[in-house]
């Protein structure tokens, strides 16, 4: 069992998202991001689907899906803040800003509030750089925060 | 008459309020009873004044920013519809000094059309590059390309045509046009701009390069943390297809060319060209040594031209207007524009299309206006995660892909970054090593090793430990990272690394901290 599913009823829903990829050049990306878009990680069950049907060895598809940021081995919270760590963010104070949002949470990069609302992920540029500090609360962006702006609005979200 | 209300829905409009400001306007609109259309746009890029509502009127478009929920009614109790003064006026939008200085040709529809509206773009010349392109010869094209001095914009420099050229020449039943849309490199956001504000540029660019070369299938291979760019670039891909500027027929021709939107999944490397086709084929994203060229083996092992995105939108101007009007622009070997990013501690920050040859201080001093802070500059990083930092006193160092080797530094992307007199370079090169250390792919030992220990010599010498020693040591670790690693990751960590103790030694000069005796 895992995310409440059967791993058969997992199989058989990795497996129609793979179908419904057959027809693309290069696969993997596309597959594993509509896995995670699904199911809000790539769990383990469905790494030994893809690699199935994909005629891949496991191994391939574990090293794929380990390799990039954004594939979770666990479903993150309700939401996912993004908070940028790079240089024009920094340059207008986004160190200070991101010590404040960990403590305001109390949780570290990568990590999940007790409640479950709020995964906290760092990111290296979010092309905002015009309008920094900014973060990108699950798909919406945010410019010019302080860090009282950033608890208003993950006070807002449900 | 109805009137005409533009507001953008690029995402740097969006993070400041602009989907809230268009909502009230939507309102107030109707409970006023006001005929008035809202046309959602790209952003000009004068970022400082987002969200920027401009309306049309007799003398052209009027600007007002940057405009919160809570000045729309007194925007309309003030007439902003008939173009009448507030505090928030900027007057004729075209006549703003920052966007007035500058030459749009890359970016001259970005903020001025709808992105989604066909009509629109062609009403302001857009696809007449392509159409000049089917009436030409592959070889005709990339001679238009080559001669216009165009080069890669994503960093490297490498001249598009000769680069178009190998493709074109190549064997191979399938040949594939990838736009590395990977735009990582902080302060850089022009690629963003482009596909959110005019994304049919990209696409016309991506066609016409596909006829130069033979190639028929096209991916653009963008970033997930660009939900935006995403939407809107594969929204647009649709419409060209429907239009048949893309398809079996472009533009009615015999050539055939599609494309798609792929999405990276938060991997920095994968903006280097060969990680970035390993990672569209499916794979981890690794560098992969060079030769063979990717334009001879690229994805799937097939001739493929890897473009930036800017150097693929500026390609439907050149073929439009030629070769020799986009040359005349710029100096030395660096012809034409570039869309120059002002961004961290900026007065006025956004996207200032210039030709080559602007000093970095006339860029930050006059056009940007100095800090946002108010305090003095201290350094400004130009070129993202991997470029120098400049202190003041190179500030004259004109915008030149050679000047800024020459000092020891590089445009890349052209995102310029600033820093006031509060910034810790010391703090800066740490953080160059560790986004290294994070973002290493893994392949080549310099960089997968290398930047983990260059953390902990900086580290060591911010706590004042043997600190001769250790700059030795951290001298030594960025040449072996410079000369011996596969890409630019690693082989261009030392320049922010090197810069900052080139340039401002002070900061790491660090008191030994008395430690507690065992």
């Amino acid at each position: 069992m895992a995310l409440g599913l059967s791993d058969e009823e997992l199989a058989e829903r990795v497996g129609r998202i793979v179908g419904m990829h057959s027809d693309l050049e290069g696969p993997l990306l596309p597959i594993l991001h509509a896995v995670e878009q699904e199911f809000g990680c790539v769990p383990e069950i469905a790494i030994r689907e893809i690699a199935d049907r994909l005629n891949l060895s496991r191994a391939e598809v574990h090293g794929v899906r380990t390799f990039y940021h954004d594939f979770r081995g666990e479903p993150a919270g309700r939401h996912t803040l993004k908070v940028c760590r790079a240089e024009a963010c920094q340059s207008v104070g986004a160190a200070d800003l991101a010590d404040g949002i960990r403590a305001a949470l109390g949780i570290d990069w990568h990590e999940t509030t007790p409640d479950g609302k709020v995964t906290l992920e760092p990111v290296y540029c979010l092309g905002l750089c015009s309008c920094a500090p900014a973060v990108l609360l699950d798909d919406a962006p945010y410019g010019r925060l302080d860090l009282d702006a950033v608890r208003d609005l993950v006070a807002e979200a449900s | 008459m109805s009137h005409k209300i533009y507001l953008p829905r690029d995402a740097a409009a969006l993070s400041v309020g602009a989907e809230k400001v268009a909502a009230t306007i939507a309102a107030e609109l109707a409970s006023r009873g006001i005929d008035a259309q809202i046309i959602r746009t790209g952003s000009r890029g004068l970022h400082w004044l987002e969200p920027m509502v401009e309306v049309k009127t007799a003398k052209g478009r009027v600007a007002y920013g940057p405009v919160t929920v809570k000045d729309v009614p007194g925007l309309f109790e003030a007439g902003f519809l008939e173009g009448d003064d507030h505090p928030l006026a900027q007057g004729l939008t075209k006549e703003i000094p920052f966007l007035k200085g500058q030459t749009r040709l890359t970016f001259a529809r970005c903020g001025v059309t709808d992105p989604l509206s066909l009509e629109d773009y062609r009403k302001y010349e857009g696809l007449k590059g392509l159409e000049k392109a089917v009436a030409m010869t592959a070889e005709e094209i990339v001679t238009e390309v080559t001669d216009s001095g165009l080069r890669g914009r994503g960093g490297a420099g490498f001249p598009t045509g000769i680069k178009w050229n190998t493709v074109r020449q190549a064997q191979g039943t399938q040949k594939y046009i990838v736009c590395n849309a990977d735009e990582g490199d902080s302060g850089t956001f022009a690629d963003r701009m482009i596909m959110e504000g005019d994304p049919f540029v990209l696409i016309e660019g991506m066609a016409i390069a596909g006829l130069a070369t033979g190639a028929t299938r096209g991916y653009i291979y963008t970033r997930s943390e660009y939900p935006h760019a995403i939407a809107t670039m594969r929204a647009a891909i649709g419409i060209a297809r429907k239009a048949g500027v893309l398809g079996a027929s472009v533009l009615g021709s015999t050539h055939a060319f599609d494309m798609e939107v792929r999405v990276g999944a938060g991997a920095y490397v994968c903006g280097e060209e060969t990680s970035l086709l390993n990672s569209l084929e499916g794979k981890r994203g690794l560098v992969r040594a060079k030769p063979p060229l990717p334009a001879l083996e690229g994805l799937f092992g097939r001739p493929t031209v890897v473009n930036n995105v800017l150097s693929l939108a500026t390609v439907p101007v050149i073929l439009d207007r030629g070769a020799g009007f986009y040359r005349d622009f710029g100096v030395g070997r660096s012809h034409g524009t570039m869309p120059i990013q002002l961004a961290g501690n900026i007065k006025y920050p956004g996207l200032y299309e210039t030709p080559f040859g602007i000093t970095l201080g006339e860029l930050v001093n006059e056009i940007g206006g100095g800090t946002r802070s108010g305090r003095p500059v201290k350094a400004v990083q130009v070129g993202g995660p991997l470029g120098a930092y400049f202190p003041v006193d190179l500030f004259d160092t004109p915008f030149d892909y050679e000047a800024f080797a020459a000092r020891d530094g590089l445009i890349g992307h052209a995102g310029v970054v600033v820093f006031d007199d509060t910034a810790d370079m010391l703090e800066q090169a740490r953080f160059a090593m560790e986004f290294c250390a994070i973002e290493s792919c893994g392949k080549c030992t310099p960089c997968r090793i290398g930047s983990t220990r260059g953390v902990e010599v900086v580290d060591k010498l911010a706590k004042g430990d043997r600190p001769d020693e250790q700059i030795a040591l951290l001298t030594s670790l960025c040449d072996t990272m410079k000369f011996g690693s596969l890409c630019a990751l690693g082989g261009f960590t030392p320049y922010p690394v090197m810069s900052a103790l080139t340039h401002f030694p002070e900061d790491f000069n660090r008191k030994p901290i008395a430690e507690a005796a065992e």
